[in-house]
């Protein structure tokens, strides 16, 4: 084991929205030396090329950019006193322990006494979704995509298809078009819209892009650069429809199919994985099975709202400053499961500790719904529950309640369509 | 003519009918509460939207600055503005919200620095 | 192009095979220059198979496929140490899953004898088990052939291409020939897309496309035909893992579908045999996919193919007649044609590189020993090989190795600038794939290829938009998005 080159109280693990949020929460926890490591040159996460309105709609009640909303952070948290580390890749964890290799502060083995993990997602791809047809240049995911244009000034193609209507690919649908390029459709494999409708009117709807639900595309076609795509109409069994194919001529398929919590350091530790979140199973600190390490934001599981990861990441901040100073309490979990028509809910664990302290469970059905019940429940007595007008499982839903309330025994989240609604 | 609008305030996504001619509404059927009828009332007379993009910058590492409309201005506009920035260049320093174009095709609405420069 | 290149000899094509010679040839104080119109060494088929070094226990006996395949194999220890060449030999297993492949064990175990390769022996089914947990629990016993191995193709290739390089041989990509030259009985050179060359010795290693070179010359007696093979490469993280390279029994429509380790620990499975027409077809299909994911259910029951992170591939020459020949004409001297090399072609390249040279020398070639040859080959030093005390060194001497441009598989930015400069020069993103693994993790370049196109740019000193994926036309982007023109 190397003498350790830095020593710090919480070391945080990427600075995006997670990230920033937790550090800036460390240190007015009380935290003495906070630490960001970053392998981008800049912090902002993600959020720097996201350069389109949307977010901070109820953090701060305004509409900012991504840059916007990243800059406000970073500010609070340099004048909260946190220190960021950039061009630096953390390539291990574990008990209290990181490994960062970077080119200005060399191989360096930081001992901190807490660590919060902000690594956020990394994209499906096209070898995830099996698409066959040739592996021409020109399939970029829709991340990928949005760097090479917003970060770095370089434009992917002229003709674009975007596969899936999650809110990245139609934000890339807008960008694309307003840059100059022309976006023939957007394909959607599901029969409904993956992402927000205001975002299908303002990125589809302004810039007359069509929108095909229902379809996906079979093949890609193109022997250096993508030629074409041939597309096609897929049943209730997400099954391809014979004879309702098409070809659509493009030079670029832009992928934004799904975000996947990037948790190699997290498994690499030995950490507990949450199978359906592929993120660490955490307790209401957001803390870990490792109980030094916390996480917070994509890298637990995919938000839809930075507002809430931001709130979410300030939890994991404050609760890693606690363990750090030796005050974060350690007294006996339950487990917390998704029920009937529940995806999953986080945190996975809570932990009883007889406080007064709110309780928010954040989970996603399984599938769209109605009217419906949103219930949590212990040994079968509801201890919360509340009515919503329709779900769907590309938002994400809350329940609260107080610590206080439970007793021994799993706590359980469910869902229930409303009787004659 | 009668539009029908799906209102974008809120996630409920409302349908919203308007009726009318150019900047003249007769009537608006389907909000249920009233941020939701103005908003269905300005997309029917002249949708606004926030405009937002980049300029290219020199002296600096990032070889864009990402910028944004202060305020809304009107859709139709959006293209136009998109091509005045192209022709822009900043060089550092930038602070936050910074004027990088003023008053945008005489819009009234300045174009901002959404990040800094240093 | 300009002037005429003279040269001793002539390789046509830069795959396995052809880069072997050139490596072989390097130790004789000729000129050798090999061409292939690929725009990077590793050919067709020897960048795009299932990474073996075949032991030759199925070969066809006494052929001179399997002379070379069982004469190759041993030399791979020796190889892979001094090109610096990811190697290991974790052995295959044959499982027999009903009676009639069970019948068959005995045969198969004849006939590699029969090829020389007589360390092949039986295991029961609880031995199999034992040592392959996650095989089908049907089994009912199977042969263990030690020596079946798994190495870095693409490494491999380069390997024998920058040592060739470095002992003097010289290599001209995106150079297709167009026409081979003969004046009475011989063959003098070659027109290519790149220039003139006169040779004094043309080797025919044009793989896939041997045929259309043999055809230049007249001595086009065959036809090679695209067999396809779709593959599915899994995570590491997989769960469902194998130790040894799971082989099917062949019946008596198919060869079968295997599963096995990659030297980087990952899981690779397939391949489908679909014979094709158009050379030019590497599209995977559903169907072929399919097939694939059906049968290898057989062997491997819990194999997780929704860990699959890429699907590929490759097209095996099939020679019709089959049968590898290295043929030499007396009406037509000074040449040597090779053909049928398929799916053995990666694992025969060793030894055919020293029977090919032998066969030139036999036919007249004459050359002295070049007593500066050094047969070692340092690849690049990997920052995912070192320990914490080397990756700190490195990165004090060299900043760049600090900054990890490739996450998923550890990739620096100083290995990157390595690869662009190094003697066979990696100019496009899959060359740089290829060299390092950058890009195929499982963000399949999602993370890494936007930096590798900026890397690439910068060192080649050409705009972004003229960085290529692989071949020209494979363009990455098409240029700035703001470059100050309105549009």
């Amino acid at each position: 084991m190397n003498e350790h080159n830095l020593i710090c109280d919480v070391a945080v693990v990427g600075a995006g929205p997670a990230g920033l949020a937790a550090a800036a929460a460390a240190k007015k926890q009380g935290a003495g030396r906070v630490l960001v490591i970053e392998r981008d040159a800049l912090p902002g996460g993600i959020l720097l090329q996201c350069i389109h309105p949307g977010f901070g709609l109820t953090y701060f009640k305004e509409e900012l950019t991504g840059p916007e909303y990243a800059h406000r952070f970073v500010k609070a948290a340099k004048e909260a006193g946190v220190e960021f580390l950039t061009d630096a890749t953390v390539l291990e964890i574990g008990d209290k322990h990181l490994r960062v290799l970077g080119p200005s502060c060399g191989l360096l083995d930081i001992q901190a006494g807490a660590i919060v993990l902000a690594m956020g997602c990394r994209e499906r791809t096209r070898g995830n979704i099996r698409t066959p047809g040739t592996r021409p240049a020109g399939v970029y995911t829709a991340g990928a995509g949005q760097r090479l244009v917003n970060r770095q000034n370089l434009m992917i193609g002229k003709k674009i298809v975007i596969l899936g209507s999650g809110d990245i690919g139609m934000i890339m649908a807008r960008r694309l078009t307003l840059q100059g390029a022309k976006v023939e459709a957007v394909v959607e494999l599901l029969p409904y819209l993956a992402g927000l409708t205001r975002n299908r009117v303002q990125c589809l709807d302004d810039f007359n892009i069509p929108l095909l639900l229902s379809h996906t595309v079979a093949e890609i076609r193109g022997h250096q650069r993508v030629e074409a795509v041939k597309i096609v109409q897929v049943d209730d069994k997400r099954q391809p429809v014979p004879g309702t194919e098409r070809v659509i001529e493009c030079d670029t398929l832009l992928l934004s199919v799904g975000l996947i919590p990037e948790n190699e350091l997290t498994r690499a530790a030995g950490i507990a994985i949450d199978k359906v979140t592929s993120g660490p199973s955490v307790n209401q600190y957001m803390q870990t099975s490792l109980p030094s390490v916390f996480a917070c934001g994509n890298v637990v599981h995919v938000n839809d709202l930075v507002d809430n990861v931001s709130r979410e990441s300030e939890q994991a901040g404050r609760s890693a400053a606690l363990f750090a100073a030796g005050k974060l309490p350690e007294t006996k979990e339950i487990a917390c499961a998704p029920g009937t028509g529940i995806r999953y809910v986080v945190p996975q664990r809570i932990a009883l500790d007889g406080t007064d302290a709110d309780l928010t469970l954040y989970f996603r059905v399984t599938a769209p719904g109605g009217a419906s019940e949103l219930t949590a429940a212990q040994s079968g007595k509801v201890l919360t529950s509340r009515k919503v007008r329709r779900v769907s499982p590309g938002e994400m839903e809350h329940l609260n309640l107080k610590n206080s309330v439970l007793t021994e025994g799993n706590l359980t989240v469910s869902i229930a369509a409303e009787e004659g609604k | 003519m009668e539009k029908t609008i799906i209102c974008t305030v809120c996630p409920q996504g409302c349908r919203i009918t308007v009726a009318g001619e150019g900047s003249r509404i007769d009537s608006v059927t389907g909000f249920t509460c009233p941020r939701g009828k103005a908003y269905a009332e300005q997309e029917f007379i002249c949708p606004m939207r926030i405009l937002t993009g980049s300029v290219r910058t020199c002296g600096t590492t990032e070889p864009l600055l990402p910028v944004r409309s202060a305020d809304r201005i009107p859709r139709d506009r959006i293209p136009e503005c998109m091509k005045v920035l192209r022709t822009v260049t900043v060089k550092p320093p930038v602070k936050i919200h910074d004027t990088v174009i003023k008053n945008i095709l005489g819009t009234g609405v300045d174009i901002v620095a959404c990040s800094e420069l240093e | 192009m300009e002037k005429t290149i003279k040269t001793d000899v002539l390789i046509i094509g830069a795959g396995a095979v052809g880069c072997a010679i050139a490596r072989e040839l390097s130790r004789y104080r000729l000129r050798v220059l090999v061409v292939d119109k690929n725009e990077d060494v590793g050919g067709d088929a020897s960048k795009s198979n299932s990474a073996i070094i075949h032991t030759g226990y199925d070969a066809k006996p006494g052929t001179l496929e399997s002379e070379l395949v069982v004469a190759a194999n041993p030399m791979y220890d020796k190889i892979a140490k001094e090109l610096d060449v990811p190697f290991a030999r974790i052995g295959g297993i044959l499982p027999a899953f009903n009676e009639e492949q069970f019948s068959q064990l005995g045969a198969l175990r004849e006939k590699a004898f029969l090829n020389r390769v007589y360390d092949v022996d039986y295991l029961t089914a609880s031995e199999l088990l034992k040592i392959e947990p996650n095989l089908n629990p049907k089994v009912m016993g199977g042969l263990y052939i030690p020596r079946e191995s798994i190495i870095d193709p693409f490494l491999l290739v380069v390997g024998y291409a920058e040592n060739a390089c470095q002992n003097g041989a010289s290599f001209l990509l995106g150079t297709r020939v167009t026409a081979i030259h003969t004046r009475d009985g011989q063959v003098t050179g070659a027109s290519t897309t790149g220039g003139e060359i006169e040779a004094k010795y043309i080797v025919n290693a044009a793989g896939l496309y041997c045929d259309e070179v043999a055809a230049m010359v007249g001595k086009a007696d065959y036809c090679v035909n695209p067999r396809k093979g779709q593959f599915f490469i899994l995570d590491r993280n997989t769960s469902c893992k194998v130790n040894h390279i799971v082989l099917p029994i062949p019946t008596k429509i198919t060869k079968g579908k295997l599963m096995c380790p990659t030297i980087h620990g990952n899981m690779l499975v397939g391949p489908t045999a679909e014979d094709l027409e158009d050379k030019l077809d590497h599209s995977t299909t559903a169907e072929g996919l399919d097939s694939v994911a059906r049968d290898v259910a057989n062997l491997i029951p819990g194999v997780r193919l929704s860990d699959t992170i890429t699907q590929y591939c490759g097209l095996r020459p099939n020679k019709v007649p089959e049968g590898v020949c290295v043929d030499v004409y007396d009406n037509l001297r000074n040449y040597v044609n090779i053909s049928g090399v398929r799916s053995t072609g990666l694992t025969a390249s060793a030894s055919l590189g020293r029977h090919v040279v032998r066969k030139l020398m036999e036919i007249g070639l004459k050359a002295e020993r070049n007593e500066n040859y050094d047969p070692v080959r340092k690849g690049i030093r990997l920052l995912r090989d070192m320990d914490a005390a080397e990756k700190a060194a490195a990165a004090a001497k060299d900043p760049r190795y600090g900054r990890v441009i490739c996450r998923c598989e550890t990739v620096s930015e100083a290995e990157i600038i390595q690869a662009i400069h190094s003697p066979i020069p990696a100019r496009s993103v899959d060359a740089v794939k290829r060299r390092l693994r950058a890009g195929m993790g499982r963000c399949q370049g999602g993370f890494c290829a936007p930096r590798i196109i900026g890397i690439l740019s910068r060192e080649l000193g050409v705009p972004e938009s003229a960085i290529q994926k692989n071949q020209p036309g494979s363009y990455m982007v098409v240029g700035k998005s703001i470059d100050g023109e309105a549009k």
